[in-house]
């Protein structure tokens, strides 16, 4: 990896995350290919792999599980009740 | 827990369910009925059940729950009926990854049970489909409590969504003469090698492995999982001679014959008075000549894994049995298990690129063909690429081929783009 920190993948996948948040469901597999247009050959895939890590062990996203399992923004899914 | 249920199972109104305790076999029924009368939570579920038998409609919604920083193993299930069974609102279930080949210790079960009760409704299932340990009947709340009291003394959680699932190997070495390669220890080495993917659903759709440590398991590898790893041998069949006559003097020649060489599905084993000849070329493996005689004959000393790909009922294509990958791969050391987790990533990579949402990997290759796939992973074509023994391969092999049509196209078009997608998705950060 050159000098793109998983710090900073971690932001410009979130950012993709936030932006689409409501409207389209980010797969980490978009978010590879989207980080990999971006950086090309600086970055492999277990780094964006790492910087997926990072933003679920902060919390700031979640897995969601309809239409196939995607990275979201921590939410209230539909099928809950208290 | 006190039991402050007003109805106890024997006030419970169940026609339907009670229907589920007839006959000699074991019923969840019974067992549940004895848990309601110390839990409320449990009647209430049964008559939920009742409900949805009656007016043949399923009353729960389901999705799953983050346990902070993982993204599966907690299947949540909601109530439609919440109001009028208000204790199973919320009732979920927790994946937890079973230890290799369902061995345990006291220990352990009892930490299970002890969490089961004090946080859920008190019921485990041991095993669900993939062969977790799955712990039923929490709330939001007291299921966050119970990952974290289990993740304490060393549970870690299961798979679920679109990742690897929990991998079940059969017992093996431990206590089988059959296997022909350490099951335990390849589950327990994928699993911590690919833990990431376990807990993090980032497929196209579930990617489901069993290991079977040889070809008797290999009918429920090849329906249930897309990525069978069957023991095998590439060498002789073992023949004790000695045994072999013994067996035969017990048993007498026409039983063997009806019983042994006509079984076999290629006809390659023959008795000669005493003596069996095996045409070990034509053996398929399939095990049965040395589970009947399994004191006269046994596995080759050269012994490895076939690796199969693509079983398992699916969404668009149904039912699927898994078909030949790699015909022989030698499993004994670490070095062993890397080259398959590589091939294992190339495929995810693979799959992971150009699969469509909910494809399982076998529909996937149904759809850009076992050539394209091949070609994709890495692997080269080979003969024994089939579906099943002495059938059509999948790969045309040129040299064997009829001359060509006049304009028939020199080569099958590649169903895949040749450059990979650019992203559709707006890029916000610069
Ligand atoms: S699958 Fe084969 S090795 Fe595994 S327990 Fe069954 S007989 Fe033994
Ligand atoms: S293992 Fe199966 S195929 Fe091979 S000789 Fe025995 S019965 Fe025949």
């Amino acid at each position: 990896m050159g000098d793109i920190s998983v710090d900073q993948l971690a932001e410009d996948c979130y950012a993709i995350v936030a932006e689409n948040a409501g409207q389209k469901k980010v797969k980490a597999g978009d978010l590879q290919k989207a980080m990999a247009a971006k950086y090309g050959d600086q970055i492999g895939r277990a780094d964006v792999k790492a910087a997926i890590k990072q933003l679920m062990d902060s919390g700031r996203t979640v897995y969601g599980y309809f239409g196939g399992s995607s990275i979201e923004l921590p939410h209230k899914e539909a099928a809950e009740n208290q | 827990m006190p039991d402050d249920s007003e109805s106890t199972s024997a006030d419970l109104k169940l026609p339907l369910l009670d229907q589920l305790e007839e006959g000699p076999w074991p019923s969840f029924v019974k067992d549940l009925k004895q848990q309601a009368s110390r839990r409320p939570q449990v009647a209430q579920l049964l008559q939920q059940l009742e409900e949805s038998y009656e007016n043949r409609w399923d009353y729960w919604r389901g999705t799953v729950l983050n346990v902070s920083g993982y993204g599966g193993g907690v299947i949540a299930r909601y109530s439609d009926l919440g109001e009028k069974y208000p204790d199973v609102a919320q009732f979920h279930t927790i994946r937890l990854i079973e230890p290799s080949a369902f061995v345990y210790n006291t220990e352990s079960l009892r930490q299970l049970a002890d969490a089961s009760e004090e946080f859920g409704a008190g019921i485990l299932q041991l095993h669900g489909m993939t062969g977790d340990i799955l712990l039923l009947g929490f709330d939001n709340e007291k299921m966050f409590a119970a990952a974290e009291a289990l993740m304490e003394q060393g549970w870690d959680i299961g798979g679920s969504g679109n990742g690897m699932r929990t991998i079940p190997c059969c017992v093996g070495p431990a206590r089988c003469e059959m296997s022909c390669y350490d099951t335990l220890k390849l589950t327990s080495f994928l699993t911590k090698r690919f833990i990431g993917e376990l807990h993090r659903p980032e497929f196209p759709y579930k990617y489901k492995f069993k290991l079977s440590g040889c070809a008797n398991d290999c009918a429920n590898a090849m329906t249930r999982s897309d990525m069978p790893v069957i023991g095998t041998w590439r060498d002789d069949i073992q023949v004790d001679e000695q045994a072999v006559a013994d067996f035969v003097d017990r048993h007498g020649e026409e039983w063997v014959n009806e019983n042994v060489t006509s079984r076999c599905p290629t006809r390659c084993i023959h008795l000669h008075g005493r003596k069996i000849e095996i045409d070990n070329h034509n053996c398929v493996r399939c095990m049965h000549c040395i589970n009947v005689m399994h004191a006269a004959l046994a596995p080759g000393n050269d012994r490895g894994v076939t690796l199969l790909i693509g079983g398992k009922r699916t969404v668009r294509s149904g039912e699927m049995v898994s078909t030949m990958l790699v015909p022989f791969m030698e499993m004994k050391t670490d070095a062993d298990r890397e080259a398959l987790a590589d091939l294992v990533e190339r495929i995810w990579e693979f799959w992971g690129e150009h699969g469509h949402d909910h494809e399982r990997v076998g529909e996937f290759i149904d759809r850009v063909g076992l050539g394209t796939f091949l070609d994709g992973v890495g692997i080269e074509p080979d003969p024994q690429m089939v579906l099943n023994p002495r059938s059509n391969p999948y790969i045309k092999f040129e040299e064997y081929t009829a001359p060509r049509l006049e304009g028939e196209p020199q080569k099958a078009a590649n169903v895949l783009p040749r450059e990979p997608e650019v992203t559709e998705i707006p890029f916000g950060g610069d």
